[in-house]
């Protein structure tokens, strides 16, 4: 028996006004499987989660959840997915407490129903059930807002932009959270800016101007990184960015924190070469070694090659 | 460096230049703002001047006449060739004066004693009676002065040439409100009023802010049908317009005096129909509009300004040109009122508010129709 | 010595803070911190939502008072002469702070006068930052169609115009695309080559590499300041990610 995908769609075209915000994008996600939407503002991943949760429609394409088509069978989706919304959309005025208790009630269940389910979330904000929602952290929301898209047990959840705006600390906790509802066989949908969020997932799509550039398990991609990446640091970094460009050999040069990251021309690397020239420039302390790339580093060159392109 | 005063004026006067440069681009980049800073005042302009105003002119009048002599024929003309007033009816006996004030046809009767000129000639008694609508009181003081003026001025003329010996001064009775009593005349006004505010203004705010907020999403996403949630939104403010309906007329009944003359059902019943119009209102300026501001201009700007302008509350209807009439016809509050004096202050039936009954239950259907048709399951 | 003169600040420091404190009621914001930066310094002012950092930019740009403690930045008091300093930083908000249904240039000229600078100079220093920046084609766009990458350079250089001695940058990079990014930090590098000092907070774990110094705010206090190796080296931690987590475990204030 072949296994229906939890959420599936078909070359997906949208737009508005006069930008195409979605171009042409497809995706399939299968039960307990974390399947993560990453690119920044403006690529087109908002668009696509109201299209999946049928809250606008397609110019083109088609798309399934659990089966039932977006558009024709819109009642169905609405009753069995979990939507967290950017910006999280609680009632700031009621309490924690009621607003957990007002979504259980709009999806026709109680919250002792499905407790068990949202137990290991709704203990961190126990203490503050009388609080109301406009008076907690950043990360208190997020948890809050999780547990009401949880509150009816739905099959899959969309989730966009859960971590935006929440501190570091929270945010890892948050992953953790979504690895044990994808023990339950929830497919989870999750959009995020955060490159480094993208190995938590099972699956990644890498999202720039309404299209795809990849989709594949985060290994992979990295894996699929297409030539090598060097490392480089000196005494100067400030400066050494800049002599790297100039360097002839170099093909994309960008700062990584507390490294540059380089490639190089279709030429072989020769890196005595660009040691002696960056000593000759006045580097010190140099230190060029081949690294594994992470999804950044994938991102970057994926879209520079779709902007030549 | 130049006199550091001077530089240091300068600086602020670019500073300030910069700042007033910018506000202009935004006004004029603004639609909204466009709209009301000029086309606004000038819409107010022609509508004070042209349209709304306090004269009143072709003010229909019925005469009982049981004289039939020569001067009282005489005044008739004089009230009739005036373009103040219409006649419309000449009256058969007294009692058909009542009718024609329940019907609407007339807003004054005059009535004339009989055998008028002998009884002035002779010192009997001769009598000129006005009787005017007092649940309109500001109408009905602008006719019968009116009335009072060119009756006066006409016998002048007759004692100046001899041919009657004093003046009569009209008796001005006013059916309905006779101490003339300003209330009976808004309070009628503000419950159309306040029933628009709460019904039309609150619930569309309460709709939008939800769409604002951003729950409306996650709402729509839910097995809850669309309609449910906005119902749920209008429920309260029914309830509330209910409570206020009470209160209003508690108030002026113990409180201001003003009567409740007629059937206490219909009034509920037509309260009812009213109160559902102006819920529909809110639900269809909701489905037009993003933004709680939005909906509170249109509610303000669209329903509020028409109704205090345009229902009859401040300024005769009759008096008002015939497009500005067309557009107090499609204006709810306009009927509700209309049916509201008739009911509380005339104390007249079921039969005399059908006309107003049936327009309103139409506009409800209507708005209800629109609105439903228009209410979107999706986001756009 | 009058209202109007500034202090004479120790060898090139731009910004001093001794014991600096914000109490909201029985709340304490901040929490006696103090640090010093140099003239053409980055500095990162790192620390989780709620930790305090907003609040203790405020107090810096002169937007609100202390409740004890002093600072004095490019020389003034932050309590007393608060006006004196709004003149002399720049400041870029979370939400770039331009007027989208203005065009480029115009928001360009606005801040420019707003900052005092001299008319017949804003014209061509408008000229030659959009020559700079790339965007001469753009020069008449209204601002609300620029792509949001644009938006947040050209409210960078909006913010440096008129030459300040030190901008203050409050989340300037969240959301963009990772290219973008980092050609906003290179953004950054020429204003401090050019000896503007920078007071940047950011999210970014990695950003904080890019900055000369780091101070990491706890609950209101600064628990950590030093470069970012030596960071690493003291909390024995492979990148700022990790020294981040180990200072923010322990704090209390997460509701």
């Amino acid at each position: 028996m072949i296994q229906m995908p939890a959420v599936k769609a078909d070359s997906i075209f949208k737009k508005y006004k006069k930008v195409q915000a979605l171009n042409g994008v497809s995706l399939e996600v299968g039960e307990g499987e974390i399947f993560g939407i990453i690119g920044p503002d403006g690529a087109g991943k908002s668009t696509l989660f109201r299209i999946l949760t049928t809250l606008i429609l397609a110019d083109e394409g088609k798309a399934t959840v659990n089966g039932f088509d977006v558009v024709k069978e819109y009642r169905s989706i609405r009753e069995c997915v979990g939507y967290m919304p950017g910006r999280f959309s609680l009632y700031q005025d009621l309490t924690v407490e009621e607003n957990l208790t007002f979504f259980a009630t709009v999806f026709r269940t109680t919250i002792e129903e499905n407790y068990e389910l949202i137990k290991d979330i709704y203990v961190q904000i126990e203490p503050f059930k009388t609080r109301r929602a406009g008076a907690l952290s950043g990360g208190m929301k997020q948890k809050l807002a999780l547990c009401c898209a949880l509150i009816h047990k739905p099959t899959v959840l969309f989730l966009d932009e859960p971590t935006t705006g929440v501190d570091p600390v929270s945010r890892k906790e948050f992953w953790g959270m979504l690895k044990r509802l994808k023990k339950q066989g929830i497919a989870i949908l999750v959009s995020t800016p955060y490159m480094d969020e993208a190995s938590l997932c099972d699956r990644i799509a890498l999202i720039q101007n309404g299209q795809f550039l990849k989709t594949d398990t985060p290994q992979n991609i990295v894996r699929e990184f297409g030539t090598v990446l060097w490392s480089v640091r000196s005494n100067q970094m400030s400066k050494l960015l800049i002599d790297l460009r100039n360097y002839e050999a170099v093909d994309t040069c960008f700062a990584f924190g507390d490294t540059h990251h380089i490639t190089f021309k279709n030429v072989p690397p020769l890196e005595q070469d660009l040691n002696e020239y960056l000593q000759s420039l006045g580097h010190k302390s140099l230190f060029i070694k081949p690294i594994e790339a992470n999804v950044e580093d994938c991102f970057m060159r994926l879209s520079g090659k779709t902007l030549q392109s | 460096m130049k006199n550091p005063q001077l530089h240091k004026a300068r600086a602020n006067w670019t500073f300030f230049m910069a700042f007033v440069r910018k506000e202009f681009h935004h006004i004029f980049r603004d639609r909204t703002s466009i709209l009301i800073l000029l086309v606004m005042p000038i819409l107010m302009l022609v509508l004070f001047g042209y349209a709304l105003n306090t004269e009143v002119k072709n003010s229909k009048i019925a005469v009982y006449d049981p004289s039939r002599d020569v001067v009282t024929r005489a005044m008739v003309e004089k009230l009739q060739i005036n373009n103040y007033f219409m006649l419309k009816k000449v009256l058969n006996n007294a009692s058909e004066a009542e009718k024609a004030f329940q019907s609407g046809e007339v807003s004054m009767v005059i009535v004339f004693s009989e055998n008028f000129y002998e009884n002035l000639l002779h010192g009997g008694y001769a009598q000129i009676q006005l009787l005017a609508d007092g649940s309109d009181p500001n109408t009905a003081s602008i006719i019968t002065t009116y009335a009072t003026t060119i009756l006066s001025s006409y016998q002048m003329e007759l004692m100046k040439t001899g041919k009657i010996p004093y003046l009569i001064t009209p008796e001005i009775k006013l059916l309905y409100n006779p101490s003339m009593v300003a209330a009976y005349n808004f309070v009628p006004g503000v419950m159309g009023m306040i029933l628009l505010l709460i019904c039309a203004m609150m619930t569309s705010v309460s709709i939008t802010r939800e769409k604002e907020r951003g729950t409306m999403e996650v709402l729509l996403v839910s097995p809850m049908k669309p309609l449910y949630v906005i119902l749920s939104k209008a429920v309260p403010y029914f309830f509330l317009s209910l409570v206020n309906l009470a209160t209003i007329l508690i108030i002026s009944y113990f409180i201001m005096h003003v009567p409740i003359a007629g059937s206490l059902f219909w009034l509920l019943v037509i309260s009812l129909v009213y109160i559902f119009v102006c819920l529909s209102l809110g639900l269809l300026i909701s489905t037009v509009v993003e933004t709680q501001m939005a909906a509170m201009i249109i509610s303000a700007m669209g329903l509020m300004m028409p109704v205090m302008l345009m229902s009859g509350m401040m300024f005769p209807i009759e008096n008002m040109p015939v497009y500005v009439r067309w557009i107090s016809e499609i204006i709810p509050a306009r009927w509700y009122i209309e049916a509201i004096r008739k009911l509380m202050i005339k104390g007249l039936g079921f039969s005399a508010i059908i006309q107003e009954l049936s327009v309103l239950v139409g506009m409800g259907i209507v708005l209800i129709a629109i609105s439903l048709r228009k209410f979107k399951i999706r986001l756009e | 010595m009058s209202k109007r003169d500034p202090i004479l600040m120790p060898d090139n420091t731009v910004i001093l803070a001794k014991d600096l404190t914000k109490m909201y009621g029985d709340f304490t914001a901040v929490d006696h911190i103090s640090f010093e930066i140099k003239k053409g310094e980055i500095f990162g002012f790192l620390g989780a939502n709620g930790a305090g950092k907003t609040t203790a930019m405020r107090m810096l740009c002169g937007l609100s008072k202390s409740t004890s403690g002093q600072a004095w930045v490019a020389g003034y008091d932050i309590n007393r002469q608060s006006e004196y300093i709004k003149r002399r930083i720049g400041y870029m908000s979370q939400k770039f702070a331009l007027y989208e249904d203005l065009e480029v240039w115009e928001n360009i000229r606005m801040y420019a006068g707003i900052y005092g600078v001299p008319d017949r100079e804003i014209a061509p220093r408008t000229d030659e930052l959009l020559h700079r920046l790339g965007f001469e084609s753009e020069k008449k766009t209204l601002v609300k169609s620029l792509p949001l990458g644009w938006k947040q350079k050209l409210s960078f250089s909006v913010a440096i115009f008129h030459n300040p001695s030190i901008v203050f940058l409050d989340e300037p990079t969240g959301g963009v695309d990772p290219a973008t990014r980092r050609q906003f930090w290179e953004l950054i590098y020429q204003a401090a080559d050019r000896g503007i000092t920078v007071f940047v907070t950011t999210h970014y774990m990695d950003e904080a590499e890019y900055c000369d110094r780091v101070s990491i705010m706890v609950d209101g206090r600064i628990d950590a300041l030093d470069s970012p190796g030596n960071l690493k080296k003291a909390f024995n931690a492979k990148n700022m990610d990790e020294v981040f987590h180990q200072l923010a475990r322990g704090a209390r204030r997460k509701a």
